[in-house]
C-alpha cells in the first residue's frame, strides 16, 4: 500500500510544510494589522508584488538575498500606499484594499512579462550535518530553506511582541479601541502605519517564497488566492498567533492532498479537488462564526473603522 | 447668586484657566472661560448637554488645544500639548463614556494608563493597595467585558489614582451608576478631598453638586454663566442658572382614567442572540390604556432585549408573551404589530430609530410603510412629506429645509421628530426607550408632555428609562429591570427612591428582606 510507505508520507509532509510557509507568513503579517484595528484586504495584491519583485531581483543580481529584499520592499510600498490612504486620508478600508489587490494584480503582469518563462536557481536547503540525516524527521524538522524557519521564527516574535511587551500592548488597546487610545496619549495613526507596513513586509516575503522557493519561475497570477486565504486564517485564529500556525498547516494540508489525492487516482473530478482549499476556507469561517457565540468575539472591536482625531 | 469672593480659599489656586476660548470652525464651544480649581476643593462644572463642559475638560487635560486664552499650573503658564503631559504634572481623568478596553484585562487597561517604565508586577500590586486604601474592590485578572458598569469606572479611577494626581478630574460620573453606588463614590471622593487634592466634578445633577461640591462654575451656551457656592443656593436657582429661565413643567394626566390592558407581557422568557446580552427572565407586565409604565434600571440589565421581544424585533416563543390590544401578536413581524395599533422608538435615535443618511419623509417611510404610506406598492411621497410637516409643527422641529437627511439634525429636534413620527398617528400601544436621552431640557419637556397626552388620548405607553427622575415624573406605575428580570410595577405617587435605587441595584424586591439588605 503506497500511503503507507514511509518515504512517500515524508514526501507528503515536506510538500504541507512548502504550502503551508507562503500562508503563514502573509497571514502573520495581517494579524498584527488586524490587531491594530486596521483590515487591509490588499494581502493578495502585495504578495504578488512581492513575488514578481523578488523574482526581477533574483533574476538581474543572481543573489536570493537581493531577490527577498526586492519582494520586501515590493509589499512594503504597496502597503505604504495602503497606508497612505486608508490612514492618511481616511478612506474607507475595504474599497482601499480590494483596489489594492487589483492594482498589486495588473501591475504584477506588467512588470513580470519580461521575466516569464526564465527560471532562476531555488532558495538553498538548508542542511545540518547529522541532524539532517535523520531518518524521517531529518529532512522534516533540518532540512528545510530559511524561509520556513523564518515563518516560524515570527510568528514567535510575534507572540512575544503582542503578549509580552509594552509597545504590543498599545497595539493590541489601539485596535480594541482607538478613541480611547487616543484619549490616553497614544499615537494611532503612527503606530497603525507601522503595523500596515510591517503587514505589507510579510505579504512581500510571502510571495518572494513563491516565485523563489515554492517554483522558480514566475507567472502572471500565480499567488492564485493565497492571498485570500490569508485573511481567512487570521479569522481562523481567532486573531492568536498560536492558532495561525495550526490554521496555515491545515490549509496548507488541505491544497497537498488534493494533489496526492489527484496523483493517486480517485475518482473525483480534478476541478472540484482544485477547489478543495477555497471551500474548506468557506466551511470554516461559516463554522467559526456559528460557534464564536460561545467563546466570545476575538475579533478587535475597532477593526475596519477609520481613525480621525479631533483636534 | 452668591459672592464668588466668599468661596474662595486663600491659597494658590492650583490649576487656573484665564480666558480659555474655543472654536469649531464658526461655532463658539467655550467663550473666555475662567476658572479657578484649589486643593482639598470639590469644584463642580455645571451645565446642560452641549453647555461646553466636556470642550473644557478636554482642553483641561491637554486633548484639545485652546484657540485663545491660558491655562496656569501652579501659577506658571502652561500649554498642555496632551494626556501624557497632563498626567505627568498631576493631572487624572475618569472619563464619561470609559476609555476602556473591552478584551484586555484590568491590569492591562490600568497599565496603557501609566508610564511605559512602570513594570507589569508593580502595577498589579498598585491596583490591589489603591482598592483596599479606598474600597474599590477589583480583580485585576478579568477582562473588562465581564465586569458591571461601576466596576469599569472602578478601574477609570483606580487607575486615574496610581498616579497621584494633584487634580483628578471626573466627566459625569453617576449618569451610570445607581444610587448606592453613587454614594460608595462619594465616600470615595470626599476622602480624597481630605487627602488635598482638588477635584473638578463635572455634572448637570443639582442634587449631587450640592450634597458634594464646594464650589460650583455654571456654563451655558458656552458662556460662563457664575461661580458661586452650591450649598448656599437651591436647586431651583442653580437649574435656573443652568437653564437660563424656569423649565416649563410637565403636567400630568389626570391618571384616574385607567382603561383596560391594551399592552400585556406574559412570563416572556428569551436567550439573547449576543455573547454579552441579557437573559430574559419571566418577564410578565400589564400596561393599561391611559397610563404610563416606567421601566427603571441601569444601563445593560435587559432593556435593549425587553424592547427587542415588544417591538418584535426578535420573536418570542410563544405567541401569548406580547398581547397587544387582546391578540397575541409574540410570533408577529414589527410591521404586523404596528397593524394593531402598535409603535416602537427605540434608544438610539441615529442607526436604529433613523438611517442617518436618509431624509425625514423616507425615515417617516420606514416605519410607516405598514399603515397607509404606499399605494399598491409605490410610495405615496405626499403622505411621507406630510408626516414631517406635521411633526415639525406639533413639536417645533428646527431644522434647515424641509425635508433634510436624519443626520443633519440636532440631537434634541432628531429625537422629537422620532417620536412625533409614531405619536402623530392614533395609537394604542407606544413602546419608548430613553426617550429623553442626550435631550436638551426643553425638547425633553415637550417629548415628557406629548407621552403624557397620548397616555390621556387612552393609548398604553411604556418608557424603559435609566432617569429616575423623568419616570417619577411622568410614569404612573414604575417597575425596575435587573439582570433580566423585571419587579412587579409600584405606584410612582407613593414610590420611595431608595426602594427603588435598592431594586436597580438588585436587592430583593420583598421590603423585609430589604431591610434586611440595608442593614448588612
Amino acid at each position: 500500500m503506497q500511503w503507507l510507505d514511509l518515504t512517500y508520507l515524508q514526501a507528503i509532509i515536506l510538500s504541507v510544510i512548502v504550502a503551508s510557509t507562503p500562508l503563514l507568513l502573509a497571514a502573520s503579517g495581517e494579524l498584527v494589522v488586524e490587531r491594530a484595528g486596521v483590515l487591509n484586504l490588499g494581502v493578495e495584491g502585495m504578495m504578488i508584488m512581492g513575488a514578481v519583485c523578488a523574482f526581477a531581483g533574483a533574476e538581474l543580481t543572481g543573489s536570493t538575498l537581493v531577490g527577498t529584499a526586492a519582494g520586501i520592499l515590493a509589499g512594503v510600498a504597496m502597503a505604504a500606499i495602503f497606508a497612505l490612504l486608508t490612514l492618511g486620508l481616511a478612506v474607507n478600508q475595504v474599497a482601499t484594499g480590494l483596489a489594492l489587490t487589483i492594482f498589486g494584480l495588473g501591475l504584477s503582469g506588467l512588470i513580470g512579462a519580461g521575466f516569464v518563462g526564465q527560471r532562476i536557481t531555488p532558495a538553498p536547503q538548508l542542511d545540518l550535518p547529522v541532524l539532517t540525516d535523520l531518518p524521517f524527521i531529518g529532512k522534516i524538522l533540518f532540512g528545510q530553506d530559511a524561509f520556513v524557519y523564518g515563518s516560524i521564527v515570527l510568528v514567535i516574535g510575534i507572540w512575544w511582541f503582542l503578549y509580552r511587551t509594552r509597545p504590543g500592548l498599545v497595539l493590541r488597546a489601539i485596535g480594541d479601541n482607538h478613541g480611547s487610545a487616543h484619549a490616553l496619549g497614544y499615537p494611532v495613526l503612527s503606530l497603525r502605519t507601522g503595523a500596515v507596513l510591517f503587514g505589507g513586509a510579510c505579504a512581500g516575503l510571502a510571495g518572494a517564497y513563491l516565485s523563489l522557493a515554492y517554483t522558480p519561475f514566475f507567472i502572471a497570477g500565480m499567488t492564485a488566492g493565497r492571498g485570500w486565504i490569508a485573511l481567512a486564517l487570521v479569522v481562523f485564529a481567532s486573531w492568536r498567533p498560536a492558532r495561525l500556525v495550526i490554521g496555515a498547516y491545515l490549509f496548507g494540508g488541505v491544497t497537498i492532498l488534493q494533489l496526492h489525492a489527484q496523483g493517486a487516482g480517485l475518482d473525483i473530478p480534478p476541478q472540484l479537488m482544485t477547489a478543495l482549499p477555497y471551500l474548506a476556507t468557506i466551511v470554516v469561517l461559516v463554522a467559526i462564526s456559528r460557534t464564536r457565540g460561545v467563546a466570545g468575539s476575538a475579533a478587535p472591536a475597532s477593526l475596519g473603522l477609520a481613525f480621525v482625531p479631533d483636534r | 447668586m452668591a459672592d464668588p469672593v466668599a468661596t474662595r480659599v486663600t491659597s494658590q489656586p492650583l490649576l487656573q484657566a484665564i480666558g480659555i476660548t474655543k472654536l469649531y470652525g464658526t461655532f463658539v464651544a467655550n467663550d473666555h472661560i475662567d476658572l479657578d480649581l484649589h486643593p482639598a476643593q470639590i469644584h463642580a462644572l455645571l451645565g446642560e448637554n452641549g453647555a461646553g463642559k466636556s470642550t473644557f475638560v478636554k482642553m483641561a487635560y491637554g486633548l484639545i488645544q485652546p484657540n485663545d486664552g491660558e491655562l496656569r499650573w501652579l501659577g506658571r503658564k502652561t500649554v498642555l500639548a496632551g494626556p501624557a503631559q497632563a498626567r505627568a504634572l498631576g493631572i487624572g481623568m475618569v472619563f464619561q463614556h470609559f476609555s476602556l478596553f473591552e478584551n484586555l484585562t484590568v491590569a492591562e487597561n490600568v497599565a496603557l494608563g501609566l508610564p511605559p517604565s512602570e513594570p507589569f508586577a508593580k502595577i498589579s500590586a498598585g491596583i490591589a493597595e489603591i482598592s483596599r486604601r479606598y474600597g474599590l474592590p477589583l480583580e485585576p485578572r478579568r477582562e473588562v467585558w465581564r465586569l458591571s458598569v461601576g466596576e469599569r469606572q472602578r478601574i477609570e479611577i483606580v487607575r486615574a489614582l496610581l498616579q497621584n494626581p494633584k487634580l483628578l478630574i471626573l466627566d459625569e460620573p453617576t449618569s451610570v451608576l445607581t444610587p448606592q453606588e453613587a454614594d460608595q463614590l462619594f465616600v470615595v471622593l470626599e476622602s480624597l478631598k481630605a487627602e488635598g487634592r482638588a477635584i473638578l466634578y463635572i455634572s448637570h445633577k443639582l442634587d449631587e453638586v450640592k450634597r458634594l461640591c464646594d464650589t460650583a462654575t455654571i456654563l451655558r451656551g458656552g458662556k460662563k454663566v457664575a461661580t458661586c457656592d452650591p450649598r448656599r443656593e437651591t436647586a431651583g436657582s442653580l437649574a435656573r442658572m443652568m437653564v437660563g429661565g424656569e423649565i416649563g413643567e410637565v403636567k400630568s394626566a389626570a391618571g384616574e382614567r385607567v382603561g383596560k390592558p391594551r399592552l400585556v407581557v406574559q412570563d416572556l422568557s428569551m436567550v439573547p442572540d449576543d455573547p454579552h446580552g441579557i437573559r430574559l427572565d419571566h418577564v410578565s407586565v400589564e400596561v393599561r390604556g391611559g397610563e404610563i409604565l416606567g421601566i427603571a434600571g441601569v444601563a445593560g440589565n435587559g432593556q435593549d432585549e425587553l424592547f427587542a421581544a415588544l417591538s418584535g424585533e426578535r420573536l418570542s416563543a410563544s405567541d401569548g408573551s406580547v398581547v397587544i390590544d387582546g391578540e397575541a401578536a409574540g410570533r408577529f413581524s414589527i410591521s404586523q404589530r404596528r397593524r394593531l395599533g402598535a409603535a416602537f422608538v427605540p434608544e438610539e435615535r441615529l442607526g436604529h430609530a433613523t438611517a442617518p443618511r436618509m431624509t425625514l419623509s423616507e425615515n417617516a417611510l420606514l416605519t410607516r410603510h405598514a399603515v397607509g404610506m404606499t399605494h399598491d406598492g409605490f410610495i405615496n411621497r405626499a403622505a411621507t412629506i406630510k408626516v414631517v410637516d406635521e411633526a415639525t409643527k406639533a413639536f417645533d422641529i428646527r431644522k434647515a429645509k424641509r425635508d433634510p437627511e436624519a443626520a443633519s439634525l440636532s440631537g434634541g429636534n432628531l429625537q422629537k421628530f422620532v417620536v412625533g413620527r409614531e405619536i402623530l398617528r392614533e395609537l394604542g400601544v407606544l413602546v419608548v426607550s430613553q426617550p429623553t436621552w442626550g435631550v436638551d431640557a426643553g425638547a425633553a419637556a415637550v417629548i415628557r408632555q406629548a407621552l403624557i397626552d397620548l397616555a390621556a388620548r387612552g393609548a398604553a405607553v411604556l418608557v424603559i428609562s435609566q432617569d429616575l427622575d423623568e419616570l417619577l415624573e411622568i410614569a404612573d406605575r414604575i417597575a425596575v429591570i435587573f439582570t433580566g428580570r423585571l419587579s412587579s410595577p409600584i405606584e410612582s405617587k407613593t414610590a420611595d427612591r431608595e426602594h427603588l435605587g435598592l431594586l436597580m441595584g438588585g436587592s430583593s424586591a420583598q421590603p423585609r428582606e430589604m431591610s434586611h439588605a440595608v442593614g448588612a
